[in-house]
């Protein structure tokens, strides 16, 4: 999804109206190099999007359902009497607090964490949406303050998600490499009990 | 003919473990990765994709399509200054004797037309104010009037049995397929007007189809003929793995 639309980015590689202004964007005229594009060319990237958009639908309510009809939700959602730990173990974290906070399976900042990535997932669809159909769902567009900043949302929407992506795998490997085997097989082996 | 002829011959399938698996799995998901780049799919997979482009058309057309939702009007003074143009021919496509000129409507109607731009600004004219939506990205807000193109089908007498239109232009091969009821959305004109004036060659002159609820490359330009038909018309980009339906 996200190098199929890197080469539809590529098509107008900025945000605003035909003759600006332009939202404040980095990689105003960027064309992104070629090993980071899907599709060829514009209909190509075109046709990956929107059929892997399926995938990610699918897989996205199917993770949500189980989320529910398992109650896992309840060790993952990040609450208001969340706000308290997070700001303990991030205390921790930046070593101010010598213990480890308790915690259940997941503490409050992977939590916040596990969540914030949810809505991201919500975001990048429902901004695509916005700009699959702005006319059948103008209210949607409107909602992200129309087409040219739904489509600058749906863009920081994949930076947001690469950066969480490798900010998440290099904590897994500098903090609890069996994690990585378990994130894929649904087994865990590692150190930490209260994982399992 | 022997039984080994009609099933190639497999050896005993060695059970694999789930690590062996993994990582094939692994393998393949990277390999597949790198030879993604600048892949349209290849011979393999871009029908595969293509067919996907035609379920979405379907969801675009059947689910999502509401033929009276109108597109938002804008205040004259939000037009964008400078709205690109664009055209299949070397140059740009001029008629060599526009006084000629006329738009043939035929097809599954009762009464073919041959309307000249004189008929067509006798007939009922529509005036709006709309965004433009190109399948690049950008987005243009201008002004358009002309002819409604039902209002053109019922002066025609269409058919019941017509399910689509097919535009087409002297702009090279350039043409459309449209369904029937994007087609007969009120806010689906024949437009010979631009930002209050004759419309320029550069948008298409002297006609071309414009609708807000279309991608821009399904507007066509340069207009000769309408034709209403019972079977999926094609279209120049469409051929070539854009989407059909492109509805916004």
């Amino acid at each position: 999804m996200v190098t199929s639309g890197l080469q539809i980015y590529g098509a107008y590689a900025k945000f605003g109206e035909r003759g600006g202004p332009y939202y404040v964007n980095p990689f105003q005229d960027t064309e992104f190099p070629g090993w980071s594009r899907l599709g060829g060319w514009l209909a190509g990237a075109l046709n990956w999007h929107f059929a892997l958009m399926w995938g990610l639908v699918g897989v996205g309510l199917l993770y949500l359902c189980y989320m529910v009809a398992s109650g896992e939700w309840r060790s993952l959602l990040f609450r208001r009497r969340d706000v308290r730990g997070a700001i303990a173990m991030q205390q921790y974290y930046l070593r101010l607090r010598k213990d480890h906070p308790p915690q259940g399976k997941h503490n409050p900042l992977q939590k916040f964490a596990y969540t914030f990535i949810v809505l991201l997932g919500v975001l990048s669809v429902l901004t695509g949406f916005a700009i699959y159909k702005p006319v059948q769902f103008s209210w949607l567009t409107a909602l992200f303050g129309g087409f040219q900043a739904a489509r600058y949302w749906h863009f920081w929407a994949v930076w947001i998600f690469v950066g969480f992506t490798i900010v998440h795998v290099i904590l897994v490997f500098a903090v609890d490499p069996p994690s990585f085997r378990a994130m894929i097989t649904g087994w865990y082996r590692g150190r930490f009990p209260s994982h399992d | 003919m022997t039984r080994s002829e009609q099933t190639p011959e497999t050896p005993e399938t060695p059970r694999t473990s789930r690590r062996d698996f993994l990582r094939i799995a692994a393998g393949a998901g990277t390999a597949s990765l790198a030879a993604a780049c600048k892949w349209d799919g290849g011979n393999a997979v871009r029908p595969r994709l293509l067919d996907i482009s035609r379920v979405n058309d379907w969801v675009g057309e059947k689910l999502l399509y509401s033929p009276s939702r109108l597109a938002r009007e804008y205040a004259t003074t939000e037009r964008t200054a400078n709205v690109p143009s664009y055209f299949i021919s070397r140059t740009l496509p001029l008629l060599k004797d526009p006084a000629a000129w006329r738009l043939r409507v035929d097809g599954l109607v009762r009464q073919p037309l041959d309307l000249s731009l004189d008929d067509l600004m006798r007939m009922p004219r529509t005036t709006y104010t709309v965004k433009h939506h190109c399948v690049e990205g950008w987005t243009a807000i201008s002004t358009w009037h002309g002819v409604p193109v039902s209002a053109i089908a019922e002066r025609a007498e269409l058919l019941p049995a017509a399910r689509y239109a097919r535009f087409v232009s002297f702009d090279a091969d350039y043409s459309n397929g449209w369904d029937l009821a994007s087609a007969m959305h009120p806010q689906t004109i024949l437009a010979y007007g631009w930002n209050d004036n004759p419309l320029p060659p550069s948008h298409g002159a002297p006609l071309r189809l414009y609708a807000p609820i279309k991608l821009g490359y399904k507007m066509t330009k340069y207009l000769v003929s309408v034709t209403f038909t019972d079977k999926r018309p094609g279209g120049y980009w469409e051929d070539q793995g854009y989407p059909w339906f492109a509805g916004v």
